[in-house]
Order: C-alpha cells, then sequence, then structure tokens
C-alpha cells in the first residue's frame, strides 16, 4: 500500500469518529502545550535573573566584610564581622593590576530634605568610580567628584526622589539635607528602574567619606571591583584575598564574591528548575498517549472484521500494523503540532501582560515537546497495532 | 488448477483436538463451478478458507496451479490472495465510512494499482455491476442487494481467477439472491473459477459440480468437469 494511500486511510478513519480523534489530540494538544509553555516560562526566567546579573556591571568581583564558615544562608546574608572593611582597604586593593576600577559602598538610611519637603531614603556612599562599576545613566549633571577622598559637599540623586523633591523644579545646584548636613546637588541618575532588587531611583549617592561621617561607621558595606578583563577575574580573586588577609593581620575574614559565579550558580539552578517542570509537565503527554493506547486498543477490537477483510484482499501484516500505527502517529502528530501552537501562541500574547517575560518559545523546547509526542504515538500505538497485525483472518472475519 | 493432498485441518479447543478437515483430497480444474454443501460444522467454511489461503492445513499440501503455496511465507500468501483469489461474504463486509466507489477500490489500493488506473478501473468495475450512480454513497444507503454487488465487485476488481464465496445469498432475500447468483454465473461465464458455500439447495443444485462435506470429510462429488452431469462417487 502506497504512503498517500495509507495516510488517506488513516484520515479518513480519524475522521469517522470526529468526538473520539478531537479529544484525543486535545489531551495531546494540552500535553504539548503544558511541556511547551512552562519550558519556556523558565527560560524566560533563567534569562531575566541573568540578564539582572549583567545589569550590575562585568566581571564584578564582590567584597563583603565578615566571612561565613558554616553553609546555610546565601552568601549576601553573612553574620556579623569582627574586623571593619574599611576604606584604606580599598584602596589597597586598588593597587593590583587586575583590578581596573573599585568602588566601596557604604549603605544607610537617612532623612533627605529640600524646603519642606522631605522623605526617608537609602543613602549609598561610594566614589566617582561606582558610575562605571555599576554602569549607572547620569541623567543630568555630574556625577561625584573624581577627588572622592576630600569629599566635596555634593551629592547625586534618584531620579524619582529628585522628582518628589523638586517636582519641576531645576535641582542641580541646590543644596538639599541628609540627616543633619547639607549638599550641594551635581547630578541626577537617569531612570534606570531595578537592579537585583534595588531601586536605584530611590537612592540618593554621597561622597563615600561623607556617608561614613553621616552614619558615624568607618565600616564599608561592600567593595564593589571590576576586573580588568574576564581572564583577570581568578586573579583580581586572589590578589584581594592576599592584601587584605595581609592588611588583617593575616586573618581571611572577609567574603569574595565573583558576579561570573553567582550568575552561573542561578542560571544552574534556574536550568535545572526548568527542565524539572518540563519533566512533570511531560507526564501529562504520557497520559495523553495512554489514551491514545487505549483509543487504538478499542479501535482493533471495534474493527476486527475489516481487519480480517483487509488480509482476506490481500494486506500483508505489515501493511495492518503500519495502518493502525499510522493512526496512533497522526493523533500524536496532530495534538502535538496543535499543542505547539498553542504553547507558541501562549508565549507571545503573555508577555504583552508581562513584559519581563521574553516572548518565543526556545527552538529545543518545541523540538522536544514534538519529540515527545510523536515518540508517545510510537511507543503507545505499537501494542495495539501489532495486535491488529496479529489477527486471524478467519476469527477476525467471523464476528460480526 | 487446484489440488488438495491429504489436506488436515485440526484445531485446538481447550485439550480437545477438533478436525475440521480429515484427509480431504480434491481436484478442482480451471473454470469449474462448484457448490460446495453440508451441514454445519461440516468443515466446509474451512475448506473454503484454506483454498482462499486465509487459513493454513495442518497437515498435507495445496496446489495451486501446480505450485505449494502451503510452503509460501505470510508475504507471499498475501500477494496471492491480493492478485488471484476474490472472496465474497455472507456478510458483505464493505467498511462502513468508504464510499461504495473506495470499496470497490480498495484491493486496487492494497496492490498499489497507480491512481489513474485505479480509478478507471474502479468506474468500469461499478458500471459493470449497475453501481455507476450509486459510486459516492456510504454501504448504509445501499440495499442488501446492492452491497453484495459492491461485494463482487470489489472481489472481482483485480481480474482474479479464483472467487470463493461463502454463502453469497445469506443475508439476502430471494429476489435479490437470485440476481446475485446470476452475477456469479456470469462471471464463471467469464472465465472465472467460481466456489460457493452454500445452504441453500437450489443455489448448490445450479453448479455444474457439487462437493457434499460431513464431518470434516469430502463425502459427495457430483458432476466433476465442465462438460455435462456425470455422477461419480468419491472413492
Amino acid at each position: 500500500m502506497r504512503l498517500v494511500d495509507r495516510v488517506g486511510f488513516c484520515v479518513q478513519s480519524l475522521r469517522s469518529q470526529p468526538t473520539r480523534t478531537l479529544l484525543i489530540a486535545l489531551a495531546m494538544a494540552i500535553g504539548t502545550a503544558g511541556v511547551v509553555v512552562l519550558t519556556w516560562l523558565g527560560e524566560a526566567a533563567r534569562h531575566y535573573v541573568v540578564g539582572q546579573f549583567d545589569a550590575l556591571g562585568t566581571n564584578l568581583v564582590i567584597v563583603l566584610p565578615g566571612r561565613s564558615e558554616t553553609t546555610g544562608s546565601a552568601p549576601p546574608l553573612l553574620g556579623e564581622t569582627s574586623r571593619d572593611l574599611t576604606l584604606d582597604d580599598a584602596l589597597a586593593v586598588k593597587r593590583s593590576p587586575a583590578v581596573r576600577r573599585l568602588a566601596p559602598v557604604v549603605v544607610g538610611g537617612a532623612v533627605v530634605a529640600f524646603g519642606n519637603r522631605s522623605r526617608e531614603t537609602t543613602v549609598l556612599g561610594s566614589t566617582a568610580e561606582l558610575l562605571p562599576v555599576r554602569r549607572l545613566t547620569l541623567g543630568m549633571g555630574r556625577f561625584l567628584p573624581e577627588d572622592n577622598a576630600a569629599g566635596g559637599a555634593v551629592c547625586v540623586l534618584g531620579a524619582t526622589v529628585a522628582r518628589e523633591l523638586f517636582g519641576a523644579q531645576h535641582p542641580i545646584g541646590e543644596f538639599v539635607s541628609v540627616g543633619d548636613r547639607r549638599y550641594r546637588v551635581s547630578g541626577i541618575l537617569a531612570s534606570g528602574g531595578m537592579s537585583l532588587g534595588t531601586d536605584l531611583d530611590e537612592m540618593v549617592v554621597l561622597p563615600v567619606v561623607a556617608a561614613q561621617a553621616l552614619f558615624d561607621s568607618p565600616g564599608l558595606f561592600r567593595i564593589i571591583i571590576e576586573a580588568t578583563s574576564k581572564d583577570a577575574v581568578p586573579l583580581a580573586v586572589a590578589d584581594v584575598q592576599r592584601i587584605l588577609s595581609e592588611r588583617h593581620e593575616g586573618e581571611y575574614d572577609v567574603t569574595v564574591i565573583t558576579q561570573d559565579a553567582l550568575s552561573s550558580t542561578f542560571d544552574g539552578i534556574l536550568r535545572a528548575l526548568t527542565l524539572a517542570v518540563a519533566g512533570i509537565a511531560a507526564i501529562s503527554l504520557v497520559v495523553a498517549g495512554i489514551l491514545v493506547m487505549n483509543v487504538m486498543v478499542v479501535a482493533v477490537t471495534q474493527r476486527r472484521a475489516e481487519i480480517g477483510l483487509l488480509m482476506a484482499l490481500g494486506a500483508e501484516a505489515v501493511t495492518v500494523r503500519r495502518l493502525f500505527l499510522g493512526e496512533a502517529l497522526l493523533l500524536s502528530v496532530g495534538g502535538g503540532c496543535a499543542g505547539l501552537l498553542l504553547g507558541e501562541a501562549t508565549s507571545r500574547v503573555l508577555p504583552h501582560f508581562a513584559p519581563v517575560l521574553r516572548p518565543g518559545v526556545p527552538w529545543w523546547a518545541a523540538a522536544a515537546a514534538v519529540s515527545v509526542a510523536v515518540g508517545c504515538g510510537l511507543v503507545f500505538g505499537t501494542a495495539p497495532a501489532a495486535r491488529a497485525a496479529r489477527l486471524d483472518p478467519v476469527t477476525a472475519l467471523a464476528r460480526r | 488448477m487446484i489440488e488438495l493432498r491429504g489436506v488436515d485441518r485440526v484445531f485446538q479447543v481447550g485439550d480437545q483436538a477438533v478436525h475440521a478437515l480429515r484427509a480431504v483430497d480434491l481436484v478442482i480444474g480451471r473454470g469449474e463451478y462448484v457448490s460446495l454443501m453440508g451441514p454445519s460444522g461440516s468443515g466446509k467454511s474451512t475448506l473454503l478458507h484454506v483454498l482462499g489461503l486465509l487459513d493454513r492445513a495442518t497437515r498435507g499440501a495445496y496446489l495451486l496451479d501446480g505450485q505449494d503455496v502451503t510452503a509460501l511465507d505470510d508475504v507471499e500468501q498475501a500477494r496471492t490472495r491480493r492478485l488471484r483469489i476474490g472472496f465474497v461474504f455472507q456478510a458483505f463486509h464493505l467498511v462502513p465510512r468508504l464510499t461504495t466507489a473506495q470499496n470497490v477500490a480498495l484491493p486496487l489500493v492494497l496492490a498499489e494499482v497507480p491512481p489513474a488506473e485505479r480509478r478507471e478501473r474502479t468506474t468500469a468495475q461499478l458500471k459493470a455491476f449497475g453501481l455507476l450512480d450509486r459510486g459516492h454513497h456510504l454501504p448504509d444507503q445501499l440495499s442488501g442487494g446492492q452491497r453484495q454487488r459492491a461485494a463482487i465487485a470489489r472481489a472481482t476488481v483485480t481480474r482474479p481467477d479464483l472467487l470463493l464465496a461463502d454463502e453469497p445469498t445469506g443475508n439476502l432475500d430471494r429476489t435479490t439472491g437470485h440476481e446475485v447468483v446470476r452475477i456469479l454465473e456470469q462471471l464463471h461465464d467469464g472465465g472465472i473459477t467460481l466456489i460457493v458455500v452454500t445452504h441453500d439447495q437450489e443455489l448448490g443444485a445450479r453448479a455444474h459440480r457439487r462437493l457434499r462435506m460431513d464431518d470434516g470429510c469430502l463425502v459427495g462429488d457430483v458432476g466433476q468437469g465442465l462438460g455435462p452431469e456425470r455422477g461419480e462417487e468419491p472413492s
């Protein structure tokens, strides 16, 4: 029997039972769409998180005071430290050839006021190099002065803070009070949105010395280091460890995180999660495959006379097997493709409502979902088809 | 054309062996018109199935045109069925979802005849059987006589030289039964070897050669050969 005739025969058989065909194809479609959509969501989440890390800057090494000897909490949530990380530590580290730029960071909360408006904000103390290291952009004015150690009485406002304090008024050159001191506004950060959960628009940036004075603490919150290149990152880490150990009387009491390690850890976790979720969704595909098998078993029983007839007319066993396997395959492929379209459509429509999601199903997920659907058809269609091919024509014809 | 030598067919029912055919020896010449009669369970249908290669003899040899077809494998047996043997059943066995034309064309589809030739031969066949205006109807829209005509048209569309009919009039009333018998006899006049299994004495008596079976054995063989009837008791 020619291939085109076999396909025609299968299609005609499926069309003679439209309800049953549609329901089984629907089950297959839902299973496939589930795999496709969940994989897409997982991938979108992974891209979002990795993108957040990349937005921080490149080749970053972050030094935190204190060192956790136990595991159990995530690295940024370290406990108390016995020894502060100081500005001098930062300056010492900067001498390493592997370090291109470095920004010490002090963080605290304070009230910022202009005229009769005031609000509580996060205050970030740092240096001029924070701008390139964190890849911030200025909306207007200038950032902190290069000569940070002197720490002029200037500040840079986040976009939201500036708007709320000044409204339509031009802020550059005006004086705002932060805590109990007054600072001249030298620049406004461009509205940059969120970065790793920190809303930069809601911040006020002071020179690091000023911030240390404001919070009355010599300790740094962290040091953000940009290595000269990706290859220099391990060298930078080694230098940081060596220099800081020397400075801390031989004790290695800081925690060094590379952005790379952090980003690839999250990348790995989210990839594993995606695969796990897709695997769970694939169970529904297997269930759909069992439905296909069930339908085919019923079909073989119902169509015994037809099978006997085909054999009497000279159909070989292999022809009968192919006809029934073909039906199972058509059901799976049809359902799988419908599910793929459904999943693809979902991945195009949903991002309109949730823009952080990247539209478009990854090609490998689409290919995997459809191959699993086809595989289900093959695996679960084989047994009923073999059963049809094994029928004895005489007994098959005898029953009506 | 057909030669059976000591053919046995034994079915195993539970732990009991049922002999459906016992040492059947039979020679049927090309173009003969043979009826096969006997009580229920006498083995006549089994004999027909063995002749049609739907069933295999447990012992003995079946020679079709001198070739031992019992030695053929399944694929070759299917090929022989496809090209040389036509079946007509009591229950018609038309595929309900296929139109009359598609049912008639089914053996050609299985034989991988090209579509153009297939259409041509199917149309000719429908015309010959007076079903041309019924070609696009489904079997359940046909009368019993039309259904059996369609089934015969299907059985002969590949121009087989052996036509096997199992109670072809069993599901039909008298008039349509006669009509079907006339069609079968016309086919025989055209040179086909016709073997009819029947309970119907009148139908059986019309055959030039009449075989009787009982308990798996051939017990009567009257009018052997194409010529005028000559009585001959089997040994």
